[in-house]
């Protein structure tokens, strides 16, 4: 019961170390960035589970509504959700600039051409 | 004015000093005009202290808060009125004897030169006149940055590397031991302010104060207590007027300043006398006092020489101040003004010798007496003041220092000074008789006489070393107010 | 009427000046609005500091939503005088853009510039001021999205690799203070600094507020440059066009070290981070490591922006150590130095921005013998540098002082030791500056004595004085600092 009732943490620890390990582990910057939105959005996740009440309903105002689920993560949420994007847009136009500018886009090869810079 | 606009004036006179000097950049004979009239100044404006001092007033002011209740503020005791006198009216002599030295050698940047030399000596009288440890501190750190650029004036690798062993030495001891020892003895007195009689009294125990005046003494790398010594030596390859005015009088004596103001007003000697802190100290300075001397004496180059003798003097002074009875204390202050007097007529012959004969070795020295008997002449003076005969001022000095040891029964320090005094002889007599009886073997001749400021200056400084021996009336007086 | 309006206010003007330069496009109006907005925000910073500091925590309910339901800004001594380091650098760091950027930023692209830098003012004074834990996070992603483009407009392909690195990492800082903060929500069920702190009071030794403490030190840890989470700082700050180096350095790291502050000593409190968990001892070898660590990396580095770099990272460690004491002193002696260090790091950042400018760049083949080409600026960067060592009569010694001060009170001398012996370390690069400043020759084809034009000299020079102004009367400084030390402890008790 309590690991199936902690469902949702494991997911977000599941999607968090696959996230921060893809950042860590991958050399293409594109890849990174899918690892970093992955990292994103398993914090997500870890608002929005503990927002649900077993039963409850839309948080919505009205007759014969007692329990409701708590409105506020998912307003914290969309918000962070934007921000995920905004970086994600951020980060993608940087790796199309350094695209432009060294002519590839692997950690290693970006290295070795800075070296050769000095 | 008042004694404390007349100490804030002091302070201003070599800062206004340091701007003529970078003003005048174009104009080097205006420039050393403006230097002679500030130097002049400020050497008036230290005698015209003298009557409020000696009248046991402590002229004092205070002039912004730095810190949190620790504000910089100048207050003129005997001691400091004492260091001050002597920078100044060295500061008259040695400017005649730069002018002289530059422009024969035909030194470059000599606005610079001016102008930093200008600057060690605002810090010296910042020193002198501190009214706190913090004031001190500040003052104490000012005057090595500003004596960076002359001790590595030439440029060279080897004044670079000298620069490095100079500031790496005065700035790290400054760090690591007395800015430790400033802020605990803020933390533990709660004022940082100079007190006769101390600030520490009752709030150490005795552990405590040992640490602290270790961390005090070898904080003050100036004073040049070894291990701390090696910056000396290495800042002979700066000018030699920079040698003799900054590293034999200003900057090596703010150190031995700092340790006795530390002694008297910080600690109080009756505290440390009764805590019993202080015997290690004077066991240190003895050993620094011979193993210089005996380093001296092997030494071949002139100004090496002169440093190491220097490292000892100092030693003196330290040696003096540890043994904290009233004697022992009033000969550390006369010793600071009869090594200046002694010492920079020493460095003025050395430079001089430079100058005219370009000789840097003793043992080049042969028979230069009969082509400089001016120079030569001075030097024996100086050599013998340093030993501590008479009639000149060391004797004073050493007379009131063996009175001290006598009176503490501290045959250590008897013995010691015994064996100095020999030791002095053995590293300077020989100078001497080889200048004056010894033929020039090596041929070749030494040429002339150095050029007229400099004989001028030398003389000055030599015939001041006889003065003090026969007039050291007001030279007592203030040291005896110090205790 | 507007007068209470005014913690908000000094946010809301950059975030609204932003857009209106990118509709102007047109880079001389966008920076005087940067001019002007930067003016304002100082007066307003000023304005606020004074008020908090006469009449205690000043709190604005945004859209008049009462806290803990709607944004708080709340407004006290501490994080005032952070206002005010921010919106002043920002004064200065402006006039000094107009020539800096036009060398080093393409025409068309300038009016960008200033709305970045608008956003990242925006996003630093937001986080300073705001008192809702997920508030700031969004605020600090304000602030980190417009650095990472501004780093990325560098001249040198470099920049845009370093851009990249700071985005990635400073995104996961983000992500796992936003983590964090989760935590503590679930845990407490509020997102307001305040009432987080209340209802935290009678909790203690709970594992899900531990973790949160944890990930928060982490996350704000990176973006403070906390060794050994620096990694993204040198290339970041030695790449940026000069007037971002300057302005992100002075204040970037400074603002991220008030949110640690006020999560450790506001939302926590003293003993829940340094008497329950070993947080102290944690931070204070993580402190000392950068104090060696960073400043030995800075003595070997080949450009002199690098070298102010892990200067940085090294100076850093001086503050967090102050935190790790967990003592009001201790705190204090952080909060002087946060201000210390980003007056004399802003300056001497400008200043190297004036050697790029007429050397092409700043390595230390190219600053030889700045004595002779730019004397004033040499000179100037020596006395920044004295206060990176901290001799005293500079802002660096009054810091250091606190500093040593507040570890011997709380009798850590190893604490004290480590601080001054780290020092030589400074010593040991501000000085390898300066024998190659005045004792090598211009390298071939140097100018011969060629200041950088006075609009740059004039704002590094008044940014020098203030140096050594902050070092002589140190007095203000430091009280603002332990009354700030004050406001963050005896926060919402």
């Amino acid at each position: 019961m309590t690991l199936l009732g902690h469902f949702t943490y494991w997911a977000t620890v599941f999607l968090m170390m696959t996230g921060l390990h893809v950042v860590i582990s991958r050399g293409n910057l594109v890849k990174k960035l899918v690892g970093l939105g992955i990292f994103q959005t398993s914090v997500y996740l870890l608002y929005i589970g503990p927002g649900k009440l077993v039963g409850g309903t839309a948080p919505i105002v009205g007759p014969g509504i007692a329990t409701y689920s708590n409105p506020l993560p998912h307003v914290l949420i969309l918000t962070a959700i934007v921000v995920g994007v905004a970086t994600l847009a951020v980060g993608l136009a940087l790796v199309v600039r350094i695209r432009e500018a060294y002519g590839t886009i692997e950690e290693d090869e970006l290295l070795a051409a800075d070296a050769e810079d000095d | 004015m008042t004694g404390g606009e007349l100490a804030l004036a002091a302070l201003a006179v070599p800062l206004a000093g340091v701007a003529f000097a970078a003003a005048l950049h174009r104009n080097p004979d205006w420039r050393e005009a403006a230097t002679f009239a500030t130097a002049g100044m400020l050497f008036f404006l230290v005698v015209s202290l003298a009557p409020a001092v000696l009248a046991g007033e402590r002229p004092s002011v205070v002039l912004f808060e730095m810190l949190p209740g620790l504000p910089v503020a100048l207050a003129v005791e005997p001691l400091g009125w004492l260091f001050a006198a002597v920078a100044s009216s060295l500061w008259v002599v040695s400017t005649a004897y730069s002018v002289g030295y530059l422009r024969a050698n035909g030194e470059g940047r000599q606005s610079r030169f001016f102008a930093c030399f200008a600057g060690a000596i605002f810090a010296a009288v910042g020193i002198a006149f501190a009214g706190n440890l913090l004031t001190l501190f500040l003052f104490y750190e000012i005057l090595t940055l500003v004596t960076y650029p002359l001790v590595t004036h030439h440029g060279t690798d080897e004044a670079r590397r000298a620069g490095r062993v100079y500031l790496g030495v005065l700035v790290g001891t400054s760090i690591v031991f007395l800015l430790p020892a400033v802020i605990a003895t803020a933390a533990l007195a709660g004022t940082l302010d100079f007190r006769p009689g101390g600030i520490l009294g009752g709030r150490v125990d005795a552990t405590a104060a040992g640490v602290l005046l270790a961390l005090f003494m070898f904080g003050i790398g100036k004073a040049a207590l070894m291990p701390f010594h090696r910056w000396l030596p290495a800042a002979m390859v700066a000018p030699t007027p920079v040698s003799a005015l900054l590293h034999a009088v200003a900057v090596v004596k703010a150190g031995v300043f700092c340790v006795v103001k530390v002694i008297v007003y910080v600690f109080g000697t009756e505290t440390l006398a009764a805590l019993g802190g202080a015997a290690w100290l004077t066991a240190v300075a003895a050993f620094t006092l011979v193993a210089a001397s005996a380093v001296a004496l092997r030494a071949d180059n002139l100004k090496r020489r002169l440093a190491y003798s220097t490292v000892s003097q100092l030693a003196y002074v330290t040696m003096a101040a540890s043994l904290l009875t009233p004697a022992a204390v009033m000969g550390a202050a006369l010793h600071l003004v009869a090594h200046a007097f002694g010492k920079i007529t020493l460095f003025f012959a050395a430079g001089s010798i430079y100058t005219a004969a370009h000789k840097t070795e003793v043992s080049q020295l042969d028979g230069i007496g009969r082509a400089m008997p001016w120079t030569m002449g001075a030097f024996a003076v100086g050599a013998l003041s340093m030993i501590g005969l008479p009639p000149l001022a060391g004797f004073v000095s050493k007379w009131y220092i063996l009175t001290g040891a006598m009176g503490a029964r501290d045959w250590l320090v008897v013995g010691t000074l015994a064996a100095s005094t020999l030791l002095n002889a053995a590293y300077f007599l020989p100078i001497v008789y080889r200048a004056f009886f010894v033929a020039d073997t090596a041929g070749g001749g030494h040429g002339h006489e150095a050029p007229a400021p400099m004989v001028v200056a030398q003389a000055v400084t030599a015939a001041a070393c006889v003065a003090l021996f026969l007039f050291p009336g007001l030279a007592i007086a203030l040291a005896k107010a110090l205790t | 009427m507007l007068a209470q309006h005014l913690p908000v206010l000094v946010a809301v003007v950059p975030l609204v000046a932003a857009p209106l330069i990118v509709v102007a496009r047109s880079g001389f109006l966008g920076w005087v609005t940067a001019l002007l907005v930067a003016a304002a925000t100082t007066a307003m910073s000023a304005a606020l500091l004074a008020q908090a500091t006469a009449s205690g925590t000043i709190s604005y309910a945004i859209g008049s939503w009462p806290p803990p339901w709607g944004i708080e800004y709340r407004v006290d001594a501490a994080n005032a005088l952070v206002a005010l380091l921010v919106s002043a650098v920002a004064l200065v760091v402006v006039p000094y853009a107009r020539r800096s950027v036009s060398a080093e930023v393409g025409q068309d692209r300038q009016y960008l510039f200033y709305a970045l830098l608008m956003l990242c003012l925006a996003g630093l004074l937001g986080m300073a001021l705001t008192g809702d834990a997920f508030n700031l996070f969004v605020f600090l992603e304000i602030s980190s999205l417009s650095t990472y483009v501004l780093i990325a407009l560098g001249r040198h392909r470099r920049a845009l690799l370093a851009a990249y690195q700071y985005l990635v990492l400073g995104t996961t800082g983000a992500t796992f203070y936003v983590i964090g903060v989760g935590l503590l929500y679930l845990a407490t069920g509020t997102l307001n600094f305040a009432d987080m702190a209340v209802r935290l009071a009678d909790v203690r030794d709970a594992r899900p507020l531990a973790a949160g403490l944890a990930f928060i030190t982490a996350g704000i840890g990176l973006k403070l440059a906390l060794f050994p989470l620096h990694a993204w700082l040198p290339n970041a700050y030695a790449c940026a066009p000069s007037a971002v180096s300057a302005f992100v350095a002075a204040t970037a790291t400074k603002v991220s070290i008030y949110v640690l502050m006020r999560v450790y000593f506001s939302v926590f409190g003293v003993d829940a981070v340094f008497r329950d968990l070993p947080t102290g001892a944690i931070l204070a070898v993580l402190s000392v490591a950068a104090m060696f660590a960073a400043s030995a990396a800075a003595i070997v580095q080949p450009d002199l922006k690098r070298l102010l770099a892990f200067s940085s990272v090294g100076q850093v460690g001086y503050i967090t150590l102050g935190i790790s004491l967990g003592s009001a002193p201790g705190l204090a002696a952080a909060m002087a130095h946060v201000v210390n260090h980003g007056i004399t790091k802003g300056a001497l950042f400008l200043l190297a921005g004036a050697m790029a400018l007429r050397l092409g760049g700043t390595g230390m083949d190219r600053v030889a013998g700045l004595a002779r080409t730019m004397p004033v600026t040499a000179f100037a960067f020596v006395v920044g540098g004295l206060s990176l060592i901290g001799v005293p009569g500079t802002a660096g010694f009054a810091s250091k002082w606190a500093l040593v001060s507040a570890a011997i009170e709380a009798g850590r001398w190893w604490i004290a030791g480590a601080v001054l012996l780290s020092s030589l370390l400074a010593v040991a690069y501000v000085w390898r500056f300066v024998e190659c400043a005045y004792f090598r020759e211009p390298p071939a084809g140097a100018p011969d004595r060629d200041e950088a034009p006075a609009d740059m000299t004039g704002p590094a020079l008044a940014l020098t004085a203030a140096v050594v102004a902050a070092g002589l009367f140190a007095s203000p400084v430091l009280e603002a600092s332990t009354r700030a030390a004050a406001a963050l402890m005896g926060f919402a008790r």
